[in-house]
């Protein structure tokens, strides 16, 4: 067989295109599934890609999961690049987070609590016993309801500040940054680093909130409380000089309570770890309160030893889409770097077999 | 012409555009110089290029004609679908020809046609930071950098020559552009290192995950690190091309059979296209009736 150039990367590149989208679509003989099907029974999902993919909706985020066949880090790519070419049309108040529609909030810190602790749709107690009756289908009956009640429910960080017990929110000091807009950089204020956290991979996250637990730049934590519910967004166009609600949006925040000895200026009290995601995703809320506290170590005087303390280290590799991007693009054609590795080993090669040669 | 309806000729906003372009202006006043830039999330992964399509779609016009390879060849799968993109999304002429190409989009090659001031070269660079392998963290290196404080590179290439006799380093080998900065010329061979130096085209360098912009104006001096007694060399592979017989190109290594067999080629295809057009010939060139039977 004669050499010739190779041709036809297009064609090829169509091709495998073609075979991907009937690989997507599976067995026809089987029901296409809907993206209100993915957006309703597969929620977790949903609400993992929206707070990966930085972007609050469901039905796209449904749609990317159903491009990408459940690939759910491909899934929040698909957000992140359409996210891109969106105009910024305002940038909302802060949310109350405080004056939440509660669906589920727990405290581990008080048995009981102004609010009390309510459970909410939880897998916390469900025996993980795979349902074979679901795999049937059918509807669930429905679950019991109680009247509704307007109490509010004030943040257990709230209840502990009263005493002082627990350090305060830290005052804003100016607008917050953006990290989508400008390159990252260091010393990196806690605004960017919570951004970053809130975008940043569960995996990731979870993992090294993990090795703090386990000594790694241990944080001594204890959850003051989760909270899931809804919360609505506002917007103060500048031309109005008031607020106005523009939707809602489901939450679930973790405030994590830490010990804290104390220094020269301030004494013992409690710190916080501060986790905020989009949707019913409290592995990732928990994870980010026990990272957020750690990369609080120079700030509050502790030593930084352990990864999760270095802020450029988590802060550089919490982004699955750049990580993802940067392991999978070794795929990519490397046949003249790789070329130029193998004339230098080569070379190094020949080099140490004449020196044993000469040596011999 | 726009073919992909919707978005903005050459996909990225007008003020995206502007912010790259302001980067791309401070790179050029200090060469060699990391310039950090609100890099956007591409609809093409981190590593396949998003820095240097960012920056060629800041810097392309309606009259551009675009160039894109990939380890040297216009017709490597990334290429192609990164020729695609702008040819969807901006509309512009496409060509394969070296010297037709207003703007070429390059990964881990620089031609072996000689560039004209009237040419500009994008890099795709994976890792702006030449000093990435021997200190991780950037706000170290940026001090480093403040400071021209590059001693860690030279012990680098010194502890290489006493323990190899040579650098080891084969691609992405550092560079000193006009005397100042330390750069990444990308995983370019070291073989193509010599061609930046006083190059008549404006090189850019774009990485989209790192978020920096670099650039080497034209005409600046481009110096491969060396030490007075083991002198910068280039290598290559020590064959002539199988197809055009050209004996000073860069070659790939083509695995023809699992016995050994190996034709080493030009990684430049549109070098070893306009070489055999004149009338070239390799050895291992195929004949007219072995195309033929193509």
């Amino acid at each position: 067989m004669a050499y010739v150039a190779v041709k036809g990367g297009e064609r090829a590149i169509d091709n495998a295109h073609a075979w991907l989208a009937e690989d997507r679509r599976g067995d026809p003989a089987v029901a296409e599934i809907g993206t209100d099907q993915i957006a309703e029974q597969l929620g977790r999902a949903v609400d993992r890609v929206m707070a990966e993919g930085s972007l609050y909706d469901r039905e796209l985020a449904a749609l990317a999961i159903k491009q990408a066949q459940g690939d759910l880090i491909e899934a929040a790519f698909l957000l992140r690049a359409y996210r891109t070419t969106l105009p910024r049309f305002a940038y909302s108040r802060p949310v109350d987070t405080a004056a939440m529609q509660i669906r589920r909030r727990i405290s581990a810190v008080f048995k009981d609590l102004p609010g009390g602790q309510v459970l909410g749709p939880t897998y916390d107690y469900t025996h993980r016993l795979l349902d074979f009756a679901l795999a049937a289908g059918g509807q669930p009956p429905p679950a019991p309801e109680a009247p509704a009640d307007d109490m509010r429910m004030p943040r257990v960080s709230d209840i502990l500040g009263h005493e002082g017990l627990i350090e305060r929110d830290g005052a804003p000091d100016g607008e917050p940054g953006d990290l989508t807009r400008e390159p990252l950089a260091f010393p990196a204020g806690r605004d960017l680093r919570l951004q970053a956290l809130a975008r940043g991979d569960e995996g990731f996250l979870l993992a090294l909130g993990y090795s703090t637990q386990r000594g790694w730049g241990g944080t001594h934590p204890f959850v003051g409380e989760i909270r899931l519910g809804e919360v609505s967004v506002e917007i103060e166009p500048p031309e109005l000089g008031f607020a106005i609600d523009i939707g809602d949006m489901t939450l679930t925040e973790c405030q994590m309570v830490n010990q804290f000895a104390g220094s020269k200026t301030v004494p013992p009290q409690f710190t916080r770890g501060y986790g905020l995601a989009f949707g019913h995703a409290e592995r990732k809320a928990m994870a980010m309160a026990l990272v957020d506290r750690a990369m609080r170590a120079e700030e509050l005087g502790e030593d930084v030893k352990a990864p999760a303390q270095n802020i450029e280290f988590v802060l550089y590799h919490s982004d699955n889409i750049e990580a993802t991007g940067f392991v999978e693009h070794l795929k990519l054609p490397h046949y003249v770097d790789f070329q130029s590795e193998l004339e230098t080993v080569r070379r190094m090669r020949a080099d140490a077999m004449r020196m044993q040669e000469a040596a011999e | 012409m726009n073919a992909l309806s919707g978005y903005n000729f050459a996909y990225l906003d007008e003020q995206t555009k502007r912010m790259i372009r302001r980067a791309i202006l401070k790179a050029v006043a200090i060469p060699g110089h990391q310039v950090p830039f609100g890099s956007r999330e591409m609809p093409l992964p981190y590593g396949w290029g998003t820095g240097g399509i960012q920056v060629t779609a800041a810097v392309l016009g309606p009259s551009d004609v675009l160039k894109v390879i990939d380890q040297g060849a216009d017709d490597t799968t990334n290429a192609v679908s990164i020729r695609r993109f702008f040819g969807r999304t901006a509309g512009v002429r496409t060509t394969t020809a070296t010297a037709e190409a207003t703007l070429i989009q390059t990964r881990h090659r620089i031609p072996e046609t000689a560039l004209r001031e009237d040419q500009i070269i994008v890099y795709q660079v994976p890792q702006p930071e030449p000093l990435s392998k021997l200190e991780p963290s950037r706000a170290e290196t940026r001090r480093m950098h403040g400071l021209a404080e590059y001693g860690l590179m030279h012990v680098k290439l010194y502890e290489d020559i006493t323990r190899f006799g040579h650098v080891s380093i084969s691609y992405d080998y550092p560079v000193l552009v006009n005397s100042r900065y330390l750069m990444a010329p990308s995983p370019i061979p070291a073989f193509d290192n010599p061609k930046m130096h006083m190059m008549p085209a404006l090189q850019l360098f774009g990485a989209g995950r790192e978020k920096r912009i670099y650039a080497v104006p034209p005409y600046t001096a481009v110096k491969s690190l060396d030490f007075d007694d083991h002198p910068f060399r280039t290598t290559r592979a020590p064959h002539a091309c199988g197809l055009c017989g050209a004996t000073d190109s860069y070659l790939d290594e083509v695995v023809t059979d699992d016995r050994g067999g190996r034709l080493f080629v030009c990684s430049d295809t549109d070098h070893c296209e306009t070489r055999r057009a004149a009338g070239h010939v390799g050895a291992e060139a195929p004949t007219a009736d072995e195309l033929a039977a193509e």
